[in-house]
């Protein structure tokens, strides 16, 4: 993370705060009246905001249904699984974080890809229930739950078949070279919302008419399709900045094609374009917001059938600030968390 | 190479004629969709869900109101349980989609009947549940009267009805410019109408009374006498399936036939030693009417004694004692001047 | 192909033949790929034919009967469908043509704003790329359009800016054009939302022109404006010109977000035609190639434009 030029600087001298103001803010006669400016419309922007915020804002809107917007319409006796889930989630997210920084005793970190799955089975457990607990049917799971759910499993599903998109894109073999090509191209040129309408409406159209997919299966179906054409372009940008020499290297101690993929090539281009899937991952959360417009109830759909209860009606500037400050509080830290990877990686300088 | 590709190209003719082979749908002879529902245990019926009146969650959590009723109906013929149902939220724009591919067992969603529907959506439209029409709300202060005083003015309106259609038909024909204003969520249509960016809302009068009434104010809003359209709303069907269609349509003349003989769910019992042979044969004390149909002989008495007749569902959910206070009008029975009418069970 | 590594044994057995496998592997996808698609095929012919609907694009000529809010070619209810979505693409190429020059100012100016020396200015564009980034573009739309433009005064009494903008409900108005609510929120939209991808974009581009330029550029005399517009920014547009071509194809593929809010885009007139004709396969081919054109001809614009800024080796 390069920080701007001007702080380059070297501040051997510390300085006053009067002569910081000078330096920082009024060095020349235009910045002083850029600064005059800026401070006037930003005074003015928080002014009006924060006399809103505490006056004409009624925020009981989201007091009422704090609920609502986390796990939705969950039953209300079964909730202690979503806390469980999230807890479980948050200390997943520690590990892993902790692995890819080197921070963990190497021999845990090789069992972490298998825990996930487990964790992963258990989490799927916990929510949906069976063999034990409660089933709660997938109508049911609204709200936050929901986005953070469709998200994990579209990124966990999309990781493979991009992959193989990106070596299909690389092989020498024409034919499945030009398969991934296409695919990943006409997949990047479509709006998201246009495939989504295709895995909801079309999907059952293709499939024999036995086989009927619930409909966040069929969201995910499209947020995968959608997410592995993206996902293939990052991996196959790790895979070009593997040094040719590393495959030339393998091949002269006699490994074969695919050995050198899986122990060579793939680990080393994976870990370059961690930070990259980061941020698929935030993009892909914020996607996730479409889903709404698929009668599906997720972070942005509840809050607009929330909209809809009579008492609050017209509330739309407390809503979807609420909701908005809840993505961002999710992109922000996984923004931040991405560029301490980067730093660790050290694959962020050029 | 050159040998290679020979054997491509010999092999990929051979590759494609499989391949049309296996193209051309073999019509096999599909088994209904009563037996699918049978052997499930449960119907699935597609509904609004945030229709008051029609299809909407009550405080207890469970579904409620006209449209929810019918598949309750269906359910009590099937299953002797009106709780034997699934329901699915379907919108405006999806409802087609999942009666075609099967999602659904039935359509109970206030859609209207019309002959592209019945043709090219390849839907098969039950009984009219009812008989609805299309009508314009506007704010009382506007100072708006007529169709004409709408003139250059912004009407919101529902993407995927046929609500949009009937509005340029109208407003054509009567040579009045407006603007429209398409969303596709009824939600979002009545918000936005709430806030003052349209002039107008258009829709059926039935929807546009259940929804005047979660307003602010509701006594503010008018809804103007022209009527723009005929709009039956029916349960619908996917085509192609006769005896399921049999059973629905059926289960629904159940309703309105009890009612035209005065049989609800509270007085069925004493209906049970009549002498009348209509009510013996309608109840299945004798011939054997379920049986062509599929089901057991009593499906009328199970019909009426978990949901009622269907002025008893009528004013359930959009008589008197609710906040609609909706008169019969068209959706009385043919005896009292209305539209409802049951072929004869025989 | 020719052969010019002859194995030294003609005889050699086939299974030990490189090219056989290669070969193999292909037709096997080749095959695999084809009997997917024969039993999807299938499937939907089956489908199709269940629910008695004939596959064509016939009901193009039929009569629309719907009426579109903004029009900025002629059109009646009484036109067809074609015409009907043709409109549509007129209102998406409006919008994302004026997207993407608002969108271009915008971002360069933020993204100039986050390298100045003044440092108001700078945490003022970061706090603006942060925000605007880190939330969806729907839920911003939605906050647009329904917490500021629904909430405006009537049209009779609007407000006024720099004294010749006017906003009100019925949208913003500037001397001789009018612009729909609907229309003025996706624009705001997507031209905010997109702006804070590209002033980071930018940011990076200028910082990877080596300092010697601004010392070499200052040392000629040149001001600091000057020296960005005449020297700096020539070179970072290099570094700029293939992300910000991604961003230019996101913005017209975000705009079909109009739906949510009622602006009559070509995605939001193509599902207006599917609800009244109930033809999925075929909407979703018009969708796809309208989509994929445009996404086609903004690259190789881009590409030439590239072309032009690119280092010339002499």
């Amino acid at each position: 993370m390069n920080q701007p030029e001007i702080d380059n600087v070297p501040s051997a001298v510390r300085l006053s705060p009067l002569g910081w103001l000078r330096k920082n803010l009024f060095n020349t006669w235009y910045n002083s009246l850029l600064t005059i400016g800026c401070f006037w419309i930003f005074y003015q922007i928080l002014r009006n905001f924060l006399s809103w915020a505490f006056t004409n804002a009624k925020w009981a809107v989201v007091q009422a249904n704090f609920r609502l917007f986390l796990v939705g319409r969950y039953p209300v006796s079964q909730s202690w699984r979503i806390w469980i889930v999230f807890g479980i989630l948050a200390i997943m997210a520690g590990l892993s974080w902790a692995a890819i920084a080197h921070k963990l005793p190497s021999k845990l970190n090789r069992w972490l890809p298998w825990i996930w799955v487990i964790v992963f089975a258990i989490i799927c457990w916990l929510i949906g229930g069976g063999s034990g607990l409660t089933p709660v049917s997938t109508n049911l799971w609204n709200g936050l739950l929901l986005t953070i759910f469709t998200t994990i499993i579209s990124i966990g599903l999309s990781f493979p078949l991009g992959i193989l998109l990106a070596l299909g894109r690389q092989s020498t073999l024409p034919v499945v070279r030009w398969f991934s090509i296409l695919y990943i191209e006409i997949i990047r040129g479509l709006p998201l919302i246009g495939i989504l309408f295709m895995a909801q409406v079309m999907l059952p159209l293709v499939l024999p008419s036995e086989i009927r997919l619930d409909r966040v299966l069929r969201a995910i179906a499209g947020l995968v399709l959608f997410s592995a054409a993206y996902m293939a372009e990052n991996v196959r940008g790790g895979l070009q900045a593997v040094p040719r020499g590393q495959v030339e290297a393998a091949r002269s101690l006699g490994f074969n094609t695919l050995l050198i993929l899986l122990f060579i090539v793939l680990p080393q281009a994976l870990r370059a374009v961690i930070p990259a899937i980061v941020g698929q991952f935030i993009g892909l959360f914020k996607d996730t917001s479409l889903l709404s417009l698929f009668a599906l109830v997720e972070l942005t759909g509840i809050s607009r059938s929330i909209l809809a209860q009579p008492q609050f009606l017209g509330r739309y500037a407390e809503v979807y600030l609420f909701v908005g400050l809840i993505y961002w509080v999710f992109c922000y830290s996984m923004s931040l968390a991405s560029r301490g990877l980067e730093k660790e990686l050290d694959v962020g300088k050029t | 190479m050159r040998k290679w590709c020979l054997v491509l190209l010999t092999t990929l003719p051979v590759l494609f004629s499989l391949v049309a082979c296996g193209g051309p749908p073999s019509s096999t002879p599909a088994t209904s969709r009563l037996d699918t529902v049978k052997s499930r245990g449960k119907l699935i019926c597609g509904v609004s869900g945030e229709l008051p009146g029609f299809s909407f969650v009550s405080s207890d959590g469970k579904y409620a109101g006209l449209d929810v009723d019918v598949c309750r109906a269906i359910a009590s013929a099937i299953f002797n349980n009106p709780d034997a149902v699934e329901f699915r939220n379907l919108n405006a724009k999806e409802r087609f989609t999942a009666v075609q591919t099967g999602e659904v067992d039935i359509l109970s969603r206030n859609t209207s009947w019309t002959l592209s529907r019945d043709t090219s959506v390849g839907l098969e439209f039950a009984p009219v549940m009812f008989y609805d029409g299309q009508a314009i709300m506007v704010k009382k202060d506007s100072g708006i009267k007529s169709l004409t005083d709408l003139k250059g003015k912004a009407i919101c309106t529902q993407t995927g009805t046929t609500n949009e259609q009937n509005l340029g038909d109208q407003m054509r024909k009567l040579g009045i410019p407006y603007k429209p204003v398409v969303f596709e969520d009824i939600n979002t249509t009545f918000a936005t109408y709430a806030e003052g960016r349209c002039q107008g809302v258009t829709s059926d009068r039935s929807q546009l009374l259940s929804r005047r009434t979660t307003l602010p104010q509701p006594q503010n809003h008018l809804i103007l006498d022209a009527v723009l359209s005929k709009e039956p709303l029916a349960p619908a069907v996917a085509n192609g399936d006769s005896k399921w269609f049999d059973v629905v349509k059926w289960s629904i003349y159940t309703l309105i036939n009890a009612e035209e003989l005065g049989i609800n769910s509270k007085n069925i019992a004493q209906f049970a030693n009549s002498k009348d042979p209509e009510v013996t044969r309608f109840l299945g004390k004798e011939g054997n009417l379920g049986e062509g149909l599929g089901l057991p002989n009593d499906f009328a008495v199970r019909i009426i004694k978990n949901v009622g007749n269907y002025g008893e569902i009528y004013d359930r959910y959009l008589g008197p004692k609710t906040p609609f206070n909706l008169p019969r009008g068209q959706n009385n029975l043919w005896t009292k001047g209305g539209l409802q009418y049951s072929p004869p069970f025989r | 192909m020719s052969n010019n590594q002859q194995p030294n044994n003609p005889k050699l057995n086939l299974w030990r033949d490189v090219r056989f496998w290669r070969f193999a592997g292909q037709f096997l996808a080749v095959l695999i790929a084809a009997i997917v698609v024969a039993i999807l095929w299938g499937n939907l012919n089956r489908n199709l034919q269940q629910l008695g609907i004939q596959p064509g694009f016939g009901f193009l000529n039929s009569q629309a009967a719907f009426d579109i809010g903004e029009t900025l070619i002629s059109y009646a209810p009484s036109d067809t469908y074609s015409r009907a979505l043709l409109v549509g693409l007129v209102n998406s190429l409006r919008v994302m043509v004026v997207g993407i020059i608002l969108t271009t100012i915008v971002g360069i100016t933020a993204g100039i704003a986050r390298l100045s020396d003044n440092w108001l200015v700078r945490k003022l564009a970061l706090v603006y790329v942060e925000i605007f980034r880190n939330t969806p573009l729907l839920l911003q739309l939605l906050f647009w359009y329904f917490a500021v433009f629904l909430t405006l005064p009537k049209v009779e009494n609007p407000i006024s800016v720099l004294g010749f903008i006017r906003l009100s409900q019925n949208g913003l108005e500037l001397p001789g054009i009018q612009f729909s609510p609907e229309f003025s929120t996706l624009l705001i939209g997507i031209t905010l939302y997109t702006g804070a991808f590209i002033a980071e974009i930018v940011r990076g581009g200028i910082q990877s022109v080596s300092r010697g330029q601004w010392e070499a550029a200052a040392s000629l005399g040149l001001k600091p404006g000057l020296a960005m517009r005449l020297v700096i920014f020539p070179q970072a547009l290099r570094v700029i010109i293939p992300p910000l071509t991604s961003q230019y194809l996101n913005l017209a593929k975000n705009s079909s977000l109009a739906v949510a809010i009622g602006y009559p885009d070509i995605y939001l007139v193509a599902s207006t035609t599917f609800n009244q004709t109930g033809r999925a396969v075929e909407v979703m081919l018009l969708i796809m190639t309208i989509y994929l054109t445009i996404s086609l001809i903004i690259s190789l614009v881009m590409n030439l434009f590239n072309k032009s800024v690119q280092l010339k080796e002499r």
